[in-house]
């Protein structure tokens, strides 16, 4: 297969950036997004130019590393996968793929396609810890939770921290991801601790970090590679709200 | 700060304002629709300007839209307050944006369709509001101010009726989004009622709009 393929180049998060176009031919179908980019790297180490970067880790869409914005949307067009999930028969021969950075005042570019997503690691960190008591090892079962709780907070605890709900929303909102983390602790037993304050330390730094907020468009979740639910942030509202009516300060 | 200018200033906190003053502009325009329902009656306007006598001089219902317009007023000042903090929260943009692809029309343009009835507010309570309250209008026979003929003169223009009846489209766009949003942010997302909720917002964002815009229509065609 043949493509042209439109990237953003910047050298630095100083660097304004641009686009720059390549021709890339013989890519295999087969190949997935991130091993055509490979592949373009290597012509251009070859050619004296500075590679392409970007972030990648597992290749098997559980790292949440690999953020592209492609053809005008977070990981590509299809859907429930990450851009390394993405294989080259998901375009057309001879196609233009345009390949752009998340673009979000709290995600800034370190350099061309790899953006810093340390904003999200803040969200979580202000969550704190969870009281847990110390001694043996608990039982299995010992705690019980209903199947179905806890089959939501596993859903909502598959999120992997990509990037691609801010990424995808209008207004650069993190809501899908810092109502995943907030639900996936609301609903078991072991979250109930520390539950009001955790929902809200983790708005107020979600705020603090400059994402938008939520205009309930849904294409956080309809982009989101685990499908995480909308209801997720319906949650976290219910949580942030409750706590700032309810709690002691 | 207190919680509570901090819980109000907050992403969700700004949100939850633009979902209850909204929600209540949703209650407001069944009662006003009622209303204008009187404009169609068949006895030169009476029944409709003893209604306006009554809204304009009732205490309770005046005292009740004091509260609307502080509520528009809200809804308005919190939109823009939202659509600059997520301006701002993406200061380069992309090339390509395929939004069609996940999400709907209405919900990525919430603010433009929100000045389209900002715009039609400013007509529409300058030429009966302003009028009612301030201008100089003859009475009826039954001594009420004879609203319903500044009314009727209004709607005889034809680009005055079809700039209505736009307006209703751009109400009826921001509220087929609007409606089931304003529920989702207040915290209701339950698989039992949310796909009630979504009908009910779309049947009301269609039915609403519709007879707001057929009165203007029916009186321009019998004028
Ligand atoms: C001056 C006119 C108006 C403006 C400028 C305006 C603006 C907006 C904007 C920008 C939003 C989206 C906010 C966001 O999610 O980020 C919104 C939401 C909404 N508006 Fe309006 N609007 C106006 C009039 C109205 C009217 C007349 C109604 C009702 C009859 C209404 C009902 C709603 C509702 C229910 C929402 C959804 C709230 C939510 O998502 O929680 N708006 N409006
Ligand atoms: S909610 Fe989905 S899109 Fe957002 S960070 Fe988590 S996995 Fe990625
Ligand atoms: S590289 Fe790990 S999810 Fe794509």
């Amino acid at each position: 297969m043949k493509f042209k393929l439109k990237i953003w180049r910047q050298k630095n998060n100083q660097d304004k950036g641009g686009f720059k176009t390549y021709d890339l031919d013989g890519v295999s179908s087969d190949m997935s997004f991130l091993e055509m980019i490979d592949v373009l790297n290597e012509q251009l180490i070859d050619k004296d130019e500075d590679p392409v970067h970007f972030d990648h880790d597992c290749r098997e869409g559980i790292c949440g590393m690999c953020s592209m914005y492609i053809n005008g949307e977070p990981h590509g067009p299809l859907r429930g996968v990450t851009t390394c999930q993405l294989h080259m028969r998901s375009f057309s021969d001879g196609e233009t793929i345009t390949i752009e950075p998340w673009r979000a005042k709290a995600f800034p570019v370190i350099k061309d396609l790899a953006v810093d997503r340390s904003a999200f690691d803040r969200v979580i960190q202000a969550g704190g810890y969870i009281s847990v008591n110390t001694g043996g090892t608990p039982d299995a079962n010992e705690i019980p939770i209903p199947k179905t709780v806890a089959d939501e907070a596993f859903d909502s605890a598959t999120c992997i921290g990509c990037g691609a709900c801010v990424a995808a929303c209008k207004n650069a909102s993190a809501m899908l991801f810092v109502s995943a983390k907030i639900s996936q602790l609301s609903m078991l037993p072991q979250g109930q601790v520390e539950r009001d304050e955790r929902a809200e330390k983790m708005v107020a730094q979600m705020d603090a970090e400059g994402f938008g907020a939520c205009t309930n468009t849904g294409a956080c979740s309809a982009e989101c590679p685990k499908g995480i639910d909308l209801s997720n942030i319906a949650r976290m509202n219910r949580e942030y709200l409750g706590a700032k009516l309810s709690s002691g300060k | 700060m207190s919680w509570l200018s901090d819980t109000l200033t907050s992403t969700i906190g700004r949100k939850l304002v633009m979902s209850l003053t909204g929600l209540f502009l949703i209650i407001f325009l069944v009662v006003h629709l009622a209303g204008n329902f009187q404009l169609l009656a068949d006895d030169g306007g009476l029944a409709f300007n003893a209604y306006a006598k009554f809204m304009t001089s009732n205490p309770i219902i005046k005292t009740t839209s004091y509260g609307l317009y502080a509520f528009i007023l809200i809804h308005i000042i919190m939109s823009i307050a939202l659509v600059r903090k997520n301006k701002a929260a993406r200061p380069v943009g992309y090339s390509e944006v395929k939004g069609s692809a996940n999400s709907s029309f209405s919900s990525r343009n919430m603010g433009i369709l929100g000045f389209i009835i900002f715009v039609f507010l400013v007509i529409h309570l300058r030429n009966f509001w302003y009028e009612m309250h301030w201008g100089a209008i003859q009475m009826d026979d039954a001594g009420n101010k004879d609203l319903y003929k500044v009314v009727s003169a209004a709607f005889s223009e034809w680009w005055y009726v079809a700039i209505y009846v736009l307006c209703m489209v751009g109400l009826a766009f921001h509220l087929s989004h609007g409606f089931s949003s304003a529920f989702q942010t207040l915290g209701v997302n339950h698989s039992k009622y949310t796909p009630f909720i979504k009908k009910l917002g779309i049947a009301y964002a269609i039915l609403i709009p519709f007879a707001f815009a057929l009165i203007p229509i029916i009186m321009f065609l019998n004028s």
